[in-house]
């Protein structure tokens, strides 16, 4: 595979690349640019953090699960092009010195990266955009006071290089006609959009990847469009902007996606790929279920399409024939209800032990319909049937709720894992609609709204 | 004067443009091997078979060693040599190394791991406590037991009786580097190691007694880790003994670093704890007797336990005068990962204790936790000023000044040594001073007037009140505040450790090169010492070169631990510092006909009567009259005496003390809760670098509260560990820190004669985050009326089911 891109300003041409090599394995071991460093090797603690820009802009990326031919088009910043070339700190740099903000100064170069990709962006929320940089020495507070301090710098000359992409020979899918025509001829391509799931195949579990497809630039799989039947997402599409996305229309669902990894997982992960690896943990679905999400499917040129939940028919297997690939998904026009709530032992960046989204609509105090999706307690995504079925046409009241208390194990039976156990989980879950009912009545129930 | 400033990290402008180098940055020769361990799955067993034919064919591998290769015994321990490299027919824990691979890549050489046949006839792993006190595993020939009064007796007549039983989880040390070393064969089969490693004495120890050769072919060195915490005190040596054989074997540099997953199930972490205790009390909440029994699971080896779990006991009194106390511990052998040292070595274990019994005590007779907490605390000593305090990047408060020149009791000319400690030195506690439970006098008390101030600074009694009823109006939400004191024992509890050596070169330019034994884990220990030379010399700080710690430079040194880095080194540093100085003192007086002690080094020149000289003017002179301008140092602590087998005498120089307050919020529905704010008052004596011990603070704490709250080691029914990876073990990320979070250092000087009259500051702050976990308790006790008894690590869900016990009785 031939890919071209932008290393701290200076154009890259690679032939003959193997398309799963990382880029932080290629960093430090081909170019010796050792600034980025090795944490996890699974995007869990951003030490390897890049800054990767294109025509839509600069995001935190992490380098270990990021494949080279991911980056065609694409320019790359590491550590060590966050200064100036002549060595001028960037403003994060100076702030993290002056604010003690390193100690043992391993996951320093992912923290600089993310700061600057913030500072770029004039993102401010910092526990957001750093959720994603693990540090076990300093506690974070100096961090956040540099990140604070550099705020108000302009953004370095050399950065806003990067901004206008480099403009690559086709090499990858450059539509998804295209990838659809490769799909026929090669229905077990491996497909990659964000790698954030395919990256631990094969940092973690060592596999070799054949034949693999990119999909990056396929920018028609991308597109969000607006109907009145309402909003069609591109498989394409990345957790960050969907997330941007239902800001206005399902803040809770904006929340939840808020949660999904890091900065630099949602930078790259797609709701294409959230949905198509059918994991029964994925936090896309269980929202998308309770919205009444419609999944589009295609293959060659016949194109399907089905309700969310029947994608899922068990652990493992989806409603996907070979070939056939997930082109987009519809979320149904409507007033917001839904809360999507995610319990976990990290609020950020960590897997659902649960994940209950519910959509519960009350006319005249009865409730006229429910949709009540889960992950993380069944082998798929699945919907509380039972629950909703004995609130529906019910007064919408505590006694309702707690009435359908044994609909809950009719409907699921959790496992107990690392995460949780399946005592936790169930009461856990049918604690959610509790909380449902409280929050639509006004009462305090979210822990992340109380000060002291 | 250079010490007291807070400045910033040594390698500060290097960490944050990415130039700072760690053990896998350094360019390796080009011929270099990389190396990787094939683990058993197994918990124990024997193995039966072992094929590692498909291994030596996979791609670009050079070599598979397994324990039959080995010419001689090679052993990864740092105590009874119970550790061999490779599993030699029994399998004794999940994550064994079984054989090494050599290969041409790290990711081969990964691969290639994976790639074998094993069958190992499994036998039932002793995996829980109860496991192990059912199957009578244990190390030493029984439990170890400190004594002092009566406490069944106490217990038995006292008004008021509480018994109960903490379970408290380990912990992951989950620095970021993880753990990597990397041999370059030397001529003559001598051998150069760089290692990430708090120890490099004892990797030259390991690596010579693997290669079997003696110390002096064997060249360690460290110039940074990537985050330490006890971590790499002992569990770099399988690395670095491994690639010392590899290299031996294969006369190419070899080098290895454990993938994130490996390196969680390989290595051993924090010791998990249960502490039964009972304790008897009067109507105040003052304790008349108290009994522990401390269980610690110790893993498959020895390891460090003994002294963690010593540790674990000299901690069990923490700020409270206990007159009848009776502390019991068994160390248990089980088929899980050895346990080892962790920031606070088992004191954290061993105080969450009686910080247990105190809220349990308060929850009996309905007060506020911290008035029983200060009914039981040590009294004050006779003499103590209220101290001053100062903020986060502010000016340092007084006390500058006091740090002047260190009384003449240590001759700064001797070239360090020093005359013995004849053990029968250590004073009899005065008549009237409170002791241990180990009988050590404590005569530094300090907390009485820390916890006045902390209340008022944190308006404790008046957000008390708030969360009270802040409870009484939510039904859902409820909050919780708790104060919890440390008393923190400074010392190895292994006397002879107490040493440090060091080596400062002067260079006829007037630059000063400074080693000592200490490493560097971003704790900021190379600064502050290099503070120290710097205020010696007077010179400004940039004068001093900091250099890699290496055991050609400074031999026998003990590990970077026990807090000790800047108390030991410091002081070596100091000594050798002054024996330059004087030489070149008494050279400049006898040029210029004046007496040694006018010679005065101050702002980069030297003064002698009217005469002044550049620093860097004056070292060329007294170079061109061949005045010696390089000189060791040696330190040990004085004052100490231990009898670790009877529980009797001084084990620790002095106390760190500190206190905090947390509050939190949880959710009754879900147990999920944040943490509202915190306040924090530290005592660093006389800071020598007062920007680098808040952060020691900051860090120490989250890093505390994190143990106790989120991070969750699990391990499943087969004894494998299912937390391996930061996708499922949860360290507290950017959001989990405090909302609020004050932080203020103690501004009081050591009485003991430290370095500047400062004092240790790695470990102790880690135990504040006890005031998280119970501020947690405090907001489920809100719940009903039942004592919630919390378990840690309070996970939500383990929130959510005390939540239940407590409202339900269930």
């Amino acid at each position: 595979m031939d890919i071209s891109f932008r290393l701290n300003g200076e154009a890259i041409e690679l032939a003959g690349v193997s398309p799963t090599e990382t880029l932080l394995d290629w960093l430090r071991e081909r170019r010796r640019l050792t600034g980025t460093k090795e944490g996890c090797n699974e995007g869990d603690c951003g030490a390897c953090t890049v800054m990767v820009s294109d025509a839509q802009g600069a995001k935190a990326l992490n380098a270990c699960i990021l494949f080279l031919p991911q980056l065609h088009g694409k320019a790359v910043r590491t550590v060590e092009g966050i200064s100036g070339p002549d060595g001028t700190l960037h403003p994060v740099q100076a702030a993290m010195i002056e604010h003690h903000g390193s100690q043992c100064g391993f996951c320093t170069p992912g923290f600089i990266v993310s700061m600057a990709v913030a500072h770029l962006n004039g993102e401010t929320d910092f526990d957001t955009a750093l959720a994603g940089n693990l540090c076990r020495c300093t506690g974070y507070a100096p961090i956040i006071r540099a990140a604070e301090a550099a705020a108000g710098e302009p953004v370095p000359e050399w950065l806003r290089e990067d901004m206008a992409a480099v403009a690559p020979a086709p090499a990858l899918p450059e539509s998804s006609d295209e990838l659809a025509a490769l799909l026929e001829r090669a229905p077990e391509t491996v497909l990659v959009a964000g790698a954030t799931d395919v990256g631990l195949w094969v940092t973690k579990q060592l596999r070799e990847l054949a034949p693999v497809a990119f999909l990056h630039r396929c920018l028609d799989l991308q597109e969000v469009e607006e109907s009145e039947a309402g909003l069609r997402v591109g498989a394409g599409v990345t957790l960050d902007r969907l997330m941007r996305e239902m800001r206005g229309r399902h803040p809770s669902f904006a929340g939840l996606i808020r949660r999904y990894g890091s900065a630099q997982v949602r930078g790259a992960a797609t709701i294409g790929g959230n949905i198509a690896n059918g994991s029964p943990i994925g936090d896309g679905p269980p929202a998308l279920i309770a919205l009444g999400a419609v999944l589009h499917l295609r293959k060659g040129d016949v194109r399907r399409e089905l309700p969310l939940e029947e994608f899922f028919l068990e652990y493992g297997k989806q409603d996907r024939a070979k070939g056939e690939f997930v082109e987009a998904v519809t979320i149904p026009a409507q007033a917001d209800r839904l809360r999507c709530y995610k319990l976990s032992k990290r609020f950020d960046q960590d897997i659902s032990a649960v994940c209950g989204c519910f959509n519960i609509t009350v006319e005249d105090g009865v409730v006229t319909g429910a949709r009540i999706a889960f992950g993380g307690m069944a082998g798929v995504p699945k919907r509380a049937a039972h629950v909703e079925a004995a609130i529906v046409g019910q007064p919408w009241t505590l006694q309702t709720v707690e009435a359908a208390s044994g609909a809950w194990e009719t409907d699921f039976t959790p496992l107990s894992d690392m995460r949780a156990s399946a005592r936790y989980r169930l009461e856990g879950a049918r604690n959610l609609l509790t909380r449902y009912f409280h929050e639509d009545q006004g009462q305090a129930t979210s822990v992340l709204e109380v000060s002291a | 004067m250079s010490v007291t400033k807070p400045l910033p990290h040594d390698a500060a402008p290097l960490h944050v443009t990415g130039q700072a180098r760690y053990v896998d940055d350094i360019p390796a020769p080009a011929e270099t091997l990389h190396l990787a361990f094939g683990l058993s799955e197994a918990a124990a067993g024997t193995i039966t078979a072992l094929d590692v034919s498909e291994v030596r064919t996979s791609a670009g591998v050079v070599a598979v060693l397994t324990a039959d290769d080995l010419e001689r015994e090679a052993d990864t321990s740092p105590s009874i040599h119970d550790e061999p490299l490779l599993a030699t027919g029994e399998v004794h824990y999940a994550g064994q190394a079984l054989f090494l691979v050599i290969a041409d890549s790290h990711l081969n050489a990964r691969k290639a791991a994976r790639k074998a046949t094993v069958e190992i006839a499994e036998r039932t792993p002793i995996l829980s406590i109860d496991d192990a006190i059912a199957a009578d595993s244990h190390f030493e020939d029984g439990p170890r037991l400190y004594e002092k009064g009566d406490a069944d007796a106490a217990i038995a007549n006292a008004r008021h009786a509480i018994d109960g039983t903490l379970e408290m989880g380990g912990q992951e040390h989950f620095y970021l580097e993880g753990q990597a070393a990397m041999a370059l064969p030397q001529e003559g089969g001598d051998m150069v190691v760089m290692s990430s490693t708090q120890h490099p004495s004892e990797i030259q120890h390991k690596v010579a007694h693997a290669l079997g050769m003696p110390m002096h072919g064997v060249r360690v060195e460290c110039r940074r880790m990537g985050g330490g915490f006890g971590g790499k005190e002992s569990q770099g040596n399988a690395l670095a003994i491994a690639c010392a054989l590899g290299a031996q074997l294969t006369g190419r540099p070899c080098k290895m670093r454990y993938d994130r997953d490996d390196d969680m199930i390989i290595t051993g972490k924090r010791h998990d704890f249960r502490i039964a205790y009972r304790a008897g009390f009067d109507d105040d909440g003052r304790v008349l007797g108290v009994e522990f029994t401390q269980y610690a699971r110790c893993g498959w080896s020895q390891d460090l336990s003994l002294p963690v779990a010593d540790r674990a006991m000299l901690h069990a009194d923490n700020a409270y005068h206990l007159e009848h106390a009776r502390i019991l511990s068994h160390r248990l052998k089980t088929n899980t990962q050895s346990a080892t040292a962790f920031r606070g070595f088992g004191g954290p274990q061993g105080m969450i204790g009686i910080e247990r019994v105190m809220d349990h005590i308060a929850h009996e007779l309905g007060r506020d936790p911290l008035e029983v907490r200060r009914v039981n605390y040590y009294a004050a000593p006779s003499k103590t000023g209220p101290g001053t305090g100062h903020r986060y990047g502010g000016e340092f408060s007084p006390g500058a000044s006091r740090a002047g020149p260190i009384p003449d009791d240590i001759d700064p000319a001797s070239r360090g040594a020093q005359a013995e400690m004849p053990p029968d030195a250590v004073a009899k506690p005065p008549a009237g001073v409170q002791t241990t439970p180990y009988g050590q006098p404590v005569e530094d008390f300090i907390l009485h007037e820390m916890t006045d101030a902390l209340v008022e600074r944190a308006e404790y009694h008046a957000r008390r009140k708030a969360v009270a009823e802040w409870n009484a109006a939510n039904a859902v939400l409820k909050k919780g505040i708790a104060l919890t004191p440390v008393k923190f024992g400074i010392s190895f509890t292994l006397t002879h450790l107490n040493q440090a050596g060091a080596l400062v070169h002067v260079y006829n330019d007037g630059s000063i090169h400074l080693n000592h034994g200490g490493t560097e884990m971003g704790q900021g220990l190379f600064q502050k010492v290099a503070q120290v030379a710097a205020a010696r010399f007077g010179v400004p700080q940039e004068m001093v070169r900091i250099t890699a710690t290496d055991t050609g430079k400074v031999p026998n040194t003990s590990a970077t631990a026990a807090s000790s880095g800047s108390d030991l080194n410091g002081m070596a540093v100091k000594a050798a510092c002054d024996t330059i100085r004087e030489r070149m003192a008494e050279f400049l007086a006898e040029y210029h006909q004046a007496e040694p002690a006018t010679v005065r080094f101050e702002d980069g020149k030297v003064f002698v009567g009217e005469h002044e000289r550049s620093f860097a003017e004056a070292a060329k002179l007294a170079y061109e009259h061949r005045v010696s301008l390089s000189s060791t140092g040696f330190y040990k602590t004085p004052k100490l005496a231990w009898d670790r087998i009877r529980g009797e005498g001084r084990p620790f120089f002095y106390f760190a003390y500190g206190a905090a307050v947390t509050e939190v919020v949880i959710d009754t529905l879900t147990g999920e809760y944040r943490i509202l704010r915190t306040d924090i008052l530290h005592d660093a004596g006389a800071s020598l670098n007062p920007a680098i011990d808040i952060g020691q603070v900051e860090g120490g704490y989250v890093q505390g509260a994190g143990w106790l709250t989120t991070e969750e080691l699990v391990w499943n029914d087969k004894g494998r560990l299912t937390t391996h990876a930061p996708s499922t073990y949860k360290i507290p990320a950017c959001g989990d820190r405090p909302d609020v979070f004050n932080v203020e250092l103690w501004d009081d000087e050591n009485r003991e004669e430290t370095i500047y009259r400062s004092k240790a500051v790695g470990e102790p702050p880690f135990m504040l985050g006890i005031s998280a976990f119970l501020a947690l308790s405090d907001a489920i006790a809100s719940c009903g009326a039942g004592y919630p008894a919390l378990d840690a690590p309070a996970t939500a869900e383990r929130v959510f089911l005390t939540v239940e016990r407590v409202r339900h009785g269930v």
